[in-house]
């Protein structure tokens, strides 16, 4: 592409967010035309009414906790070099460890997991309570379950992992009890290789 | 004991079949002629004094039917035996026995009357021993898991199967051209038309033999999606071949055209199947009124799309998968349990039959007098379907692995490339050759790399599965966590893909799932089972589970039922509510597998028996959707009658314990109004006893106790 390096140039802090998240140029520049897409109004950020724009994501269960994903505490707004750092946490894993390449990049499983729990924990509080597992649950399952049958199934999902008996899902046991599902594979999209 | 049983059948049956008088099967062109005893009349008389006959045999008049129903017997009979006969079904797979037994048939049947017995006919084999196979494959095919995988499949079965043909075929032709004095009358064109025959993966073969073993998933659906799919490719190549000879010269246009003829080959079957699929739907969503003929469109649409294509000079097995795939989501929801029961019965039932039959005939038919040796060529077939199958899966899955997450290991390659076992495709093509001076050597070569690969391929590829210790379905279930989680992550990915406008495989899904779930489903499925209707659907499998009053062995249990005698069935129960509530519908059907129709409903039923009794108040008001059925007289008893049905299916794992009274269940039940669906909760919270699970299922061995 004739004009890449043009555009890279519009970039802020090109190199650097290469080198923290993984992404090849050509990613980088792919995901900055598609962030450029998003933020319709030109202000060089995203708001999540930007978000709910991509139509198929009103349409998704967990939408809008999705959407709140791309938002760090109390922030408005996501700037490019925010959506690149959250969406490595997407790359498959690399295969060969590249030299500078930081110690826990954003794609480790652990960071994966992090982030799908931080799906559920919405208060922050480093746990899944099991009146936010409900609320998941509910989101997901649609009308079509009573409530009793969601609860017995909150029920299960807590004995299941809960293994210091505290009523809640901590990250560590929410690991636990995803220790034989290929979070690499569930958790990565292959074109961001 | 046993053993000395089956042996005796299968010394008197081929008894039987030689003296018979040689049947009149439709043959076409070039099967050996068949000699034989003819009597005159075909009747045969009792001589009395008085000139009215007290006592004759017409054997003439039934000679057809007769003899059709005596193969049919033999086949099943032998299937019989196997599953007596002990130890040896475990290594031995049933194929290989099956043609063993056609074998002595054969043998028998010739020796008793000197001339060739009856061979297996391509139209009998196209026309009616195939498609029942090909059905009950495409009814049965995990969906999700086949067009996940769908892109690597086509991989395999268009460009391998290209491959396989272009690779055998030159190589044969070098072969001739080595051996020129007993192979030299053979042109290119006619390795290549042996090439496309013989390289083709044949799906009866390598089902039956996968059918004993337990692969993973994946490449269970890998083998047996590309066996299915490269009839397309196949039966193409071989027609263009087949023209290809019968003109004067071959041009490049000729060429392309064949290219072209292959894609429109296999597009036209796969239209073909989704019209007739479609239609099949539409005509089930009528059938309320009379439910007993329902299960009789599905044979008669799938069929009939089978034969269409078939005239077009399409590809057959496209149509006949592709009406079955489109068709089943949409006839399971509008027809009865009873109705989904037959089907489902009927066809496993057919194409046993028919895949018995088949290996039967091929061994009968090895017998004949058209044999023509020659070593050279018959050893060199062999190992050039090794080596080329080998080479191309190996090369093909170098490209693939790199566009695909769940890469293919080297030992699935070699399950790959050792399962790709040939079957009575092949044999039929061969027989539907024009006639032309080597054709018997064509015949024989089939017959000998067909019964190699399925002899040795077929047995030995257990052990050595077993040797390099191929990745194994995984008998542990997800934990509900698991499941819980991964569809979070599921859904999760598909919002990331909506934000970075990637069209990866979550978007055709979801993009298919929203087209089907707004036009088609409401098109094609009946109004009123419509909206629940996966609810509906274990509704009313318990129902008509008790209408039959089944008593087929409660075998399964739950292994780690013996642990922890509760939970494991409330997990099932959840697990089954997980499975068919989430919205990215998981099928959690297992593998398509000819022989577990018996297991799979079984296992359903002691599951769902377990999830009605979660809510039984509230499951109790679906009752009444299936009007047709039920008369009001009937609805008192159903709730006792239903706790009696389900505790004789898992005696074993349920507890006990007459804690609660079964007063809290027997005022649910007349709270059985024909509610609408979305007052169960209502319902629902007059059975939550304390939400302990372990009180609802005793007090449903109360009611059975106090019956």
């Amino acid at each position: 592409m004739g004009s890449s390096s043009s555009n890279m140039n519009h970039i802020p802090d090109a190199e650097e967010l290469m080198q923290e998240t993984g992404f090849s140029s050509a990613h980088l520049l792919r995901l900055y035309e598609r962030f450029e897409f998003l933020d319709r109004e030109k202000r060089g950020e995203l708001t999540p009414d930007d978000f709910e724009a991509v139509g198929r994501l009103a349409l998704n269960p967990i939408g809008g906790r999705i959407i709140g994903a791309f938002f760090s505490q109390g922030q408005e707004t996501v700037d490019f070099a925010s959506f690149v750092r959250i969406l490595a946490h997407f790359r498959p894993a690399d295969t060969n460890r590249r030299d500078g390449a930081p110690q826990d990049p954003a794609n480790s499983r652990t960071r994966k997991l992090k982030f799908a729990f931080q799906l559920y924990d919405q208060d922050g509080d480093g746990m899944i309570s099991r009146v936010e597992l409900l609320q998941v649950l509910r989101a997901m399952m649609g009308i079509q379950v009573t409530e009793e049958q969601l609860q017995s199934i909150a029920e299960r999902a807590i004995q299941e992992a809960d293994l210091d008996r505290d009523d809640a899902i901590s990250f560590d046991e929410f690991k636990k009890s995803l220790e034989k599902v290929n979070i690499d594979h569930k958790m990565s999209i292959l074109f961001l290789r | 004991m046993a053993a000395i049983w089956t042996l005796s059948f299968y010394l008197v049956w081929p008894a039987c079949l030689a003296l018979t008088p040689p049947a009149e099967l439709p043959h076409p062109h070039n099967l050996p002629p068949e000699l034989g005893l003819n009597r005159s009349d075909g009747s045969l008389s009792v001589d009395l004094p008085l000139a009215l006959r007290v006592f004759s045999v017409d054997y003439h008049h039934v000679q057809a039917p007769f003899e059709i129903v005596l193969w049919i017997m033999l086949a099943s009979l032998a299937k019989l035996g196997f599953h007596w006969s002990g130890r040896v079904p475990a290594v031995v797979p049933e194929s290989c026995l099956l043609i063993m037994v056609g074998l002595l048939v054969g043998g028998v049947i010739y020796g008793v009357r000197h001339s060739a017995p009856p061979t297996l006919s391509a139209d009998a084999f196209f026309l009616f021993l195939l498609p029942p196979i090909v059905l009950d494959a495409g009814y049965f095919l995990p969906g999700r898991l086949f067009f996940e995988n769908l892109g690597t499949i086509l991989w395999y079965a268009v460009l391998g199967t290209l491959w396989n043909v272009l690779g055998i075929g030159l190589s044969l032709y070098g072969v001739c051209l080595l051996a020129p004095d007993s192979l030299g009358d053979l042109s290119l064109l006619h390795c290549l038309l042996f090439g496309s025959l013989i390289a083709a993966v044949d799906p009866v073969a390598v089902l039956s033999v996968f059918q004993e073993m337990h692969v993973n998933d994946q490449l269970h659906i890998l083998v047996f999606g590309e066996s299915l799919l490269n009839d397309a490719v196949t039966v193409v190549l071989y027609k263009l071949f087949e023209s290809f000879l019968r003109l004067p010269s071959v041009s490049g246009l000729d060429v392309f055209l064949g290219g072209c003829r292959v894609v429109v080959v296999g597009l036209g079957g796969l239209f073909v199947g989704l019209f007739f699929g479609l239609v099949a739907a539409l005509t089930s969503r009528f059938t309320s009124r009379a439910q007993v003929i329902a299960p009789l469109f599905v044979f008669l649409y799938s069929y009939l799309s089978y034969l269409t294509s078939e005239m077009l000079h399409l590809s057959g097995i496209m149509a006949i998968v592709t009406c079955a795939v489109t068709m089943k989501q949409y006839v399971e929801a509008n027809v009865s349990e009873r109705s989904n029961t037959s089907i489902q019965y009927f066809l496993k039932m057919w194409s046993s039959v028919s895949e018995t039959l088949i290996f039967i005939f091929l061994g009968v038919s090895t017998i004949q007098d058209v044999h023509m040796w020659s070593w050279p060529f018959v050893c060199s077939t062999l190992l050039l379907c090794l080596v080329w199958r080998a080479s191309g899966v190996l090369l093909l899955t170098a490209v693939v692995n790199k566009l695909r997450r769940n890469t293919v290991t080297f030992r699935d390659q070699f399950i790959i490339a050792y399962g790709g076992l040939r079957g009575a495709i092949c044999f039929s093509l061969v027989f539907l050759i024009d006639d032309f001076p080597k054709k018997r050597l064509f015949i024989t070569t089939t017959i000998v790399v067909i019964l190699f690969t399925v002899f040795v391929q077929g047995m030995t590829i257990k052990p050595l599965v077993e040797l390099l210790d191929v990745k194994r379905k995984k008998r542990a279930l997800p934990t509900v966590s698991e499941e819980i989680h991964s569809r979070l992550i599921d859904h999760l990915l598909a919002g990331i893909e909506d934000v970075v406008g990637y069209w990866g495989q979550h978007y055709w899904k979801d993009k298919f799932e929203q087209f089907n779930r707004k036009y088609l489903r409401r098109f094609l499925i009946r109004e009123d089972n419509q909206a629940s209707s996966s609810i509906l659907r274990v509704y009313q499998e318990l129902e008509r589970r008790e209408q039959r009053g089944d008593e087929e062995a409660p075998s399964i249990v739950d292994p780690r039922s013996h642990s922890r005698p509760l939970l494991p069935e409330e997990m099932d129960s959840i697990r089954r509510i997980l499975s068919r509530n989430l919205q990215n519908f998981n099928n959690k059907t297992p593998a398509y597998s000819r022989h577990t129709l018996h297991q799979d409903a079984n296992r359903d039923r002691v599951r769902k028996s377990l999830h009605r009794h979660q809510s039984l108040g509230e499951r109790y008001t679906f009752t009444q959707v299936e009007e047709a059925e039920f008369s009001g007289s009937h609805r008192a008893r159903k709730g006792l009658s239903r706790s009696h049905t389900v505790c004789s299916i898992s005696p074993l794992a349920v507890l006990q314990e007459p804690s609660v009274p079964a007063a809290s269940a027997r005022t649910t039940i007349p709270t059985s109004s024909p509610a609408a669906r979305e007052e169960q909760s209502a319902a629902q919270h007059q059975t939550s006893v304390g939400g302990a699970t372990k009180k609802q299922l005793s007090f449903v061995l109360e009611n059975e106790n106090q019956q």
